[in-house]
């Protein structure tokens, strides 16, 4: 992650040594991105898991809470992979459809990843522009602050909270978010510090505009690229987190389930030979994240090809 | 027997967009004791020479041709047997004195593991000899200074250490590349008298590479002018800059300001170095020549004229002009 | 250097308290005590628990009761569900088992992450090389909960080489820490390769090179120290999750450490055991991260002043 952080800071560099100047640096990455083989196998990918999400249902022969009782005790031997029965991808432990419980799992997953980068996002460019642009001693105290934060053990003060208020899906949003805005803050407030002594910066300041709307209008536009890696980047360690907490029991709550709970149902059965109920939703975690990883490199890539 | 003898040397590197052809052909000698100047502008492959006799250039380089040195072929040797001469026998100087030296060590450790290395002294010789050196290239308190890391010392000063940790075994032949690009005017003055004095102290053969031509006329017995990776001219110091007659060379001087012209202009060759992943045929400097002819589109060959003179130009400016 | 410890110290000790402060009041703030939420208690019952775990008095008070007995008798108090048990015994008995696989699995990924790295770095394009990098995006989907299973049904369930869980010898410790270390492994490597191949193009490379040093000094002697540096920075983090991912190998392995007392008593919502569970690992983190500093300083001589 940190190694991630580095290299976003390159990119941030070069994006902020030409912000505000032509369209060829964008015409430019987006000629090295669609070049770049891994980044379009990526992008492939995701866009495969998309649709699996949002219209997998379609295809479904049963929904994600029907037990086919035709199986029931009897999984090992009936509830595996099959046409006939419907079960495309068998069903799980209770005689539930695999499937349409698949597709239900990669949507929350998905859902928790996007929405949590966004929050990560937004909240850590505000705060890191704000810290970056005002300066001085609420800089330093804003800075130092993030410091803390980044020394704690996140995850424990997340089960912590998630314990305390109810293990909501609306805490688990938040909280995934919540807990990696500080290097978002971080790269943000570099670049806002570089950029705040730039001419037009200054030509807004010098006639009046009050410093919110330099920072809404001048500053995070300029950063757009660089949040936009990060926030390509971010994607998969928050689902990776969901799936953490998830997989410990204490994520999603049945009846709706993640790729991480199911990992860990099917990481629990198989000692009985199911191997079914692993394999799919780790066959789709594995490619969602191997899709948001390759996706976010190609925009570093393309953002910045002296890091070849 | 010369000294370094470098016959028809090319350097190529592997990018991208295909081979770049940093030197072509290039040859070239040096005698024992002898000072040459390699000029020409940035990307005119000096320094690219200077990394291929010392085996240092980067990893998508390759060197073709023949580099001798006493008389034994230095190319495609085997990274043992050139280890035994870099530093020990043939010694450099680089460009930049800010990044050259190891920031993670101090300087007491970098000059001594070349002693220990190469001529097996223990720790205490070693730092002895080390400190004398530093006293021989001026850094005051040497004795206590070579304890400190690089960041401690000004450009001028991490230049002087590097000098001294080239000069630490009395090489034969020392390349010093640009070493006063990277640092201000007036430190450039002192480096470059202390290399000079040094230089006739020790007797050891030195290229210098450089840009400035001033700093050429007063260091070296002999000049070689690049373009393009190709030797232009070359011959001694002072009838090649009483009378130039490559065109390019012509344009260098040109180029330099004087401080006695007070009413003349710079004159800066116009046009822009080759692009030498894309050379331009024959002649490199052609293109931007005032007195290029068809015939220039063939490389013209490096003839000697004038005793110890050399040139390669089809059409080289009248010798004795009215 | 001294003052540059001193300074670190000056950061790290309040952030612990912090650390203290923050997660108790958190606790308090929760919609209903700890003792309201599994079965209804008659208010006498009620009022008589809170006075015994001390939670009628003011929040202040309790804060300071709290962090005085941690600082000064490093003692998180009692357990709210286990009435028998303080948070001391419970934290004691798994704690031990936690930092043997838990150091075993640091050291293992920085040591193999490293000498990958830089095998990897040397070799460019070679077959090692792309090995190296395979294995390094390979395992960065491949978290210790996919590791887990993965690795007990090849090692315990076909192949039946290894335990798949307990904590009885050795043998027992081999599955959990593969599982622990493999992706810090990973960016360990990747961190170290790239910062390797980077360092190695730089000015002070050229001149050991030009020194005559042999390619084994040159990479160990001159180049390791700066290529470790962002490896450095990374340790921190790398700390972070693997004291995180110890709960999944406790929950999974049975090994039986701390991971596995935190995960019960977020079920039972035990608070105090999860408070003191937190606190630790977080003390624990800052303790480290203070380390890493230093190491940092110490390498890095322009960053001691």
């Amino acid at each position: 992650m940190v190694g991630q952080a580095e290299k976003i800071e390159a990119v941030a560099e070069r994006l902020g040594a030409r912000a505000g100047g032509g369209r060829s640096l964008w015409a430019d990455a987006r000629r090295r991105f669609l070049r770049n083989r891994a980044a379009m196998a990526g992008l492939a990918i995701l866009v495969f898991v998309a649709l699996f999400a949002l219209c997998g249902g379609f295809f479904a022969q049963w929904s994600n809470e029907e037990l086919d009782y035709m199986v029931m005790g009897q999984v090992a031997e009936l509830g595996g992979p099959s046409l006939e029965t419907g079960h495309y991808f068998g069903t799980d432990d209770l005689g539930r459809d695999l499937f349409a419980r698949t597709v239900q799992g990669t949507q929350i997953s998905l859902a928790v990843g996007v929405i949590g980068a966004l929050i990560a996002c937004v909240f850590g460019t505000v705060y890191g522009a704000t810290a970056g642009y005002v300066g001085g001693r609420t800089d330093g105290i804003m800075m130092r602050l993030v410091d803390i934060f980044m020394a704690v053990p996140y995850m424990f003060v997340l089960i912590l909270l998630l314990v305390m208020y109810g293990r909501s899906i609306t805490i688990l949003f938040i909280g995934v978010g919540m807990i990696s805005w500080m290097e978002m803050a971080r790269i943000v407030r570099g670049q806002t510090l570089s950029l705040k002594g730039r001419e037009f910066i200054e030509a807004a300041q010098a006639t009046g505009v009050p410093g919110p709307v330099i920072i809404a209008r001048h500053v995070v536009p300029n950063l757009l690229g660089v949040i936009a890696v990060y926030a390509t980047l971010l994607v998969p360690l928050m689902i990776l987190t969901e799936s953490f907490i998830s997989f410990l029991g204490l994520g999603v709550q049945e009846p709706l389930t993640s790729l991480g709970a199911l990992i860990s149902e099917g990481a629990g059965t198989i000692a009985y030979g199911t191997m079914w109920q692993l394999g799919f939703p780790l066959l789709f975690f594995v490619l969602t994240l191997f899709g948001f990883f390759f996706v976010g490199d190609g925009l570093r890539d393309a953002l910045d090809p002296k890091d070849r | 027997m010369a000294l370094l003898e470098i016959d028809d040397l090319s350097v190529t590197f592997d990018s991208e967009d295909g081979p770049v052809h940093a030197v072509n052909g290039l040859s070239l000698s040096v005698d024992r004791g002898e000072t040459l100047g390699l000029v020409g502008e940035s990307g005119s492959g000096k320094s690219q020479t200077a990394f291929a006799l010392m085996g240092l250039l980067a990893r998508n380089g390759r060197a073709k041709g023949s580099v001798r040195f006493d008389g034994h072929e230095v190319l495609g040797l085997p990274p043992r047997e050139m280890n035994r001469l870099r530093a020990d026998r043939m010694a450099i100087v680089f460009q930049d004195p800010m990044t050259s030296l190891n920031p993670y060590m101090r300087i007491s450790h970098q000059m001594v593991e070349v002693l220990r290395l190469h001529r097996g002294m223990g720790r205490r010789e070693a730092e002895r000899e080390a400190v004398r050196m530093l006293d021989a290239v001026r850094i005051p308190g040497a004795k206590e200074r070579i304890r400190l890391y690089p960041h401690e010392f000004s450009g001028g000063m991490r230049q002087r250490v590097m000098i001294a940790m080239a000069l630490l075994c009395q090489p034969d032949l020392l390349i010093a590349d640009e070493p006063t690009t990277a640092l201000d005017v007036t430190v450039q003055a002192q480096i470059m008298d202390l290399l000079s004095e040094l230089q006739r102290e020790l007797g050891m053969a030195t290229i210098l590479i450089t840009h400035d031509l001033g700093v050429v006329a007063g260091f070296c017995e002999r000049v070689t002018v690049l373009y393009g990776g190709r030797v232009m001219e070359e011959g001694p110091v002072d009838p090649i800059f009483a009378r130039p007659t490559h065109p390019y060379t012509r344009g260098l001087l040109a180029a330099v300001p004087r401080v006695d012209d007070a009413g003349g202009r710079m004159r800066a060759i116009p046009g822009n170095p080759p692009d030498m992943a894309d050379p331009p045929e024959g002649c490199p400097f052609g293109p931007r020549c005032a007195l290029a002819g068809p015939d220039c589109r063939t490389m013209p060959p490096l003839a000697p004229f004038e005793g110890a003179r050399a040139r390669a130009c089809h059409r080289p400016i009248e010798e004795v002009r009215a | 250097m001294l003052t540059y410890i001193l300074k670190r110290l000056a950061v790290a000790i309040p952030t612990l308290l912090l650390l203290i402060v923050v997660s108790f009041v958190l606790m308090h703030s929760a919609p209903g005590g700890p003792f309201t939420a599994e079965r209804e208690l008659p208010p006498e019952v009620l009022a008589n628990l809170n006075a015994k775990y001390g939670l009628d008095a003011p929040l202040w008070r309790q804060v300071l009761n709290y962090v005085w007995g941690i600082v000064a008798h490093f003692d998180f108090g009692p357990s709210f569900v286990y009435k028998d048990r303080s948070v001391n015994e419970i934290i004691a008995q798994g704690f031990p088992i936690t930092l043997t696989y838990g150091c075993l699995s640091f050291l293992v990924a920085v040591t193999v992450g490293v000498s990958l790295g830089i095998a990897a770095a040397i070799r460019q394009n070679s077959w090692l090389d792309y090995a190296a990098v395979g294995v390094s995006i390979g395992a960065q989907v491949l978290p210790n909960f996919v590791m887990a299973p993965i690795l007990v049904l090849v090692f315990t369930l076909w192949l039946g080489w290894l335990p798949g869980g307990g904590w009885q010898g050795p043998e027992y410790w081999i599955l959990p820490v593969v599982a622990l270390s493999t992706s810090f492994m990973a960016s360990i490597a990747r961190i170290t390769r790239s910062s390797m191949l980077e360092v190695l193009t730089q000015n002070h490379v050229r001149t050991a090179r030009a020194k005559g040093l042999p390619e084994r000094r040159v990479i160990l002697g001159h180049a390791l120290k700066p290529a470790l540096l962002p490896v450095i920075s990374y340790l921190g983090p790398a700390f972070v999750g693997m004291i995180t991912g110890s709960v999944v190998v406790d929950i999974y392995f049975s090994t039986g450490g701390i991971g596995k007392a935190f995960v019960d008593s977020a079920l039972n919502r035990d608070y105090a055991v999860m408070m003191g569970v937190t606190i630790l690992m977080g003390a624990l983190t800052i303790l480290f991260n203070l380390v890493v500093d230093i190491l940092y300083g110490w390498i890095d001589p322009k960053i001691r002043y």
